[in-house]
């Protein structure tokens, strides 16, 4: 799924309750995070909840996976690496994620203060970016 | 008679919507909200009577130098000090504590000697210690409690010895609820010539605090869980103890007179209060302590000991859920996991349904993790806590259940 499609989807949901679900069930189908990474080095730091991250590169592009013990961060996590994952470094950059999460209805979950780990997990993901140019 | 519904009507923030929802706030142990009487002093002061403390002669210092010194005065009669040359204004319980190890800490203790600290303890009350014994080269003991979070007197007992020279701990615990009891702790401290600090921020707010029947030589409380301003805490020392203290911090006023070459220092409590202090905080503060003492921490007590009965039988029905913390003697604090639901999902599902609760480890993350997790969910009481807010956690928790 692109996030054009997801942002598509997301209007179709009424209420918060909807959504929750649904953001639920996409952490569920969210691509397996290696055993081995699972591990304080590739812990994202600043969260309430433990969350992962994995980054491949692969052709020049940067192919992330990632992972929480909670349910509703895992979906999160899955909208954000439907955002930035197998993209450049250049690509990466250039995204505005703010705005894509204000499309979804989902910003307050951007906030620094939330400790969710998602503002963490995009400056993890932006760091590595920034480390393959 | 205590009217809980008629005493909200004091906390502004209170009749607020989050989400649409009614603001269920069960989230008073990680700071309580503020009655109009606080907002509105620190405000009319500032409008009309600002000035620096303890400086000027002049009509505006003057003023606030006695409303500030009327707020220190409150505090003593508060916490029953013989004296309110006893109580030192900190921006908060862990500077507080803090300051303790810095100065008596660092002049009394030598390598060998111990500090006992319980196994329930805040941050606050442990990392200062640690820092301690790795600069010192004193021993950091640590007694046990039960798995249900109860005190154990014969762990303490067999951790106590004429070795210790500082027993730390805390009223009552941030995570488990679990009161101490102090007075006694304190008695057989002293037996064996150790000095007794309370961590009072939980149980200050809960219960009536007497230091001269306790019989403590320090306690330590924080302003802002008192239902006073952020930023301001108290430090209470017996006089001799404090008298034979270093400074914390150097500058102004606490000092006596200073040439180029040398400085005299000032007696307690100024020595302890370098530079300009939190003078609106303190005023403030004084002002929560004038509220809550014309409700009565005895009637305060027994509201929250009904409902926190209230609130253990309720959640106690939800299937799945487990109470972290079942000590006899507790207070209003309710740490609990819920089967197959990460603490951080409960606390957003909770939060669109106006219920904010504190989630993670509550600056307590060993206790958390010797009672087996990596987080939890914590509701506390306030004052201001009614049979409804429960009742709506426990909507909100079953709402919550059906997503997972």
């Amino acid at each position: 799924m692109t996030i054009e499609e997801l942002i598509d989807n997301f209007a179709f949901l009424d209420g918060w309750e909807e959504k929750y679900s649904y953001i639920i069930e996409l952490g569920s189908q969210l691509e397996s995070l290696d055993e081995s990474y699972r591990t304080e080095e590739w812990k994202v730091r600043g969260c309430q909840s433990q969350v992962w991250l994995e980054p491949q590169i692969k052709n020049g592009k940067i192919h992330f996976k990632g992972d929480s013990d909670a349910f509703i961060v895992k979906g999160l996590i899955a909208i954000v690496l439907m955002i930035y994952s197998d993209k450049s470094a250049q690509e990466i950059k250039e995204i505005e994620v703010e705005e894509i999460f204000a499309k979804l209805g989902l910003q307050e979950h951007l906030s620094p203060s939330r400790r969710n780990g998602l503002f963490s997990m995009v400056e993890k993901i932006k760091e590595y970016a920034d480390a393959l140019k | 008679m205590y009217d809980v519904y008629k005493i909200r009507r004091d906390f502004p923030i209170l009749s607020l919507t989050i989400n649409g929802k009614p603001n269920v706030f069960l989230d008073s142990a990680a700071s309580a909200q503020k009655p109009s009487k606080v907002i509105e002093t620190m405000h009319h002061l500032y409008m009309n009577e600002y000035a620096n403390v303890h400086r000027g002669s002049y009509y505006l210092s003057e003023q606030i130098t006695s409303a500030y010194e009327e707020a220190r005065s409150r505090i003593h009669q508060f916490l029953n000090t013989k004296s309110d040359k006893e109580i030192v204004f900190v921006r908060n319980a862990t500077e507080g504590i803090n300051l303790v190890a810095a100065t008596w800490g660092k002049k009394f203790l030598k390598a060998g000697d111990e500090v006992l600290i319980s196994e329930a303890e805040h941050h606050a009350n442990l990392v200062p210690w640690q820092m301690l014994r790795d600069e010192l080269g004193i021993t950091l003991k640590i007694f046990k409690i039960s798995d249900e979070g109860e005190y154990l007197e014969e762990e303490y007992l067999k951790l106590l010895s004429e070795k210790t020279k500082l027993v730390a701990v805390t009223g009552m615990s941030n995570v488990l609820g679990t009161v101490f009891p102090i007075k006694k702790m304190a008695e057989q401290a002293h037996q064996n010539g150790a000095l007794f600090l309370v961590d009072a921020c939980q149980y200050a707010v809960h219960q009536k605090v007497d230091v001269q029947d306790l019989d403590c030589d320090f306690l330590v409380f924080s302003g802002h869980k008192l239902y006073g301003p952020s930023g301001i805490g108290v430090l209470y020392g017996k006089y001799n103890v404090l008298d034979s203290m270093p400074p914390y911090q150097f500058g102004g006023d606490m000092v006596d007179t200073v040439t180029y070459e040398k400085a005299t220092f000032n007696e307690p409590p100024f020595r302890f209060e370098a530079g300009t202090p939190a003078i609106m905080q303190a005023i403030g503060l004084g002002e929560a302590i004038k509220y809550i003492s014309s409700l009565s921490m005895e009637n305060i007590f027994k509201h929250e000991q009904e409902l926190t009965t209230y609130t253990t039988n309720a959640l106690s029905e939800i299937k799945g859920l487990k109470i972290i913390g079942q000590a006899k003697d507790k207070g209003g604090v309710f740490s609990f996991n819920v089967e197959g639901m990460h603490p951080q999902d409960l606390a957003f599902i909770l939060d669109k349904e106006g219920v904010s609760v504190r989630t993670g480890h509550h600056c307590a993350q060993p206790i958390v993790n010797r009672m087996g997790y990596e987080s939890l969910a914590r509701a506390s009481l306030g004052l201001y806590s009614t049979k409804e807010d429960i009742d709506a956690l426990v909507a909100a928790i079953r709402k919550a259940q059906k997503f997972f």
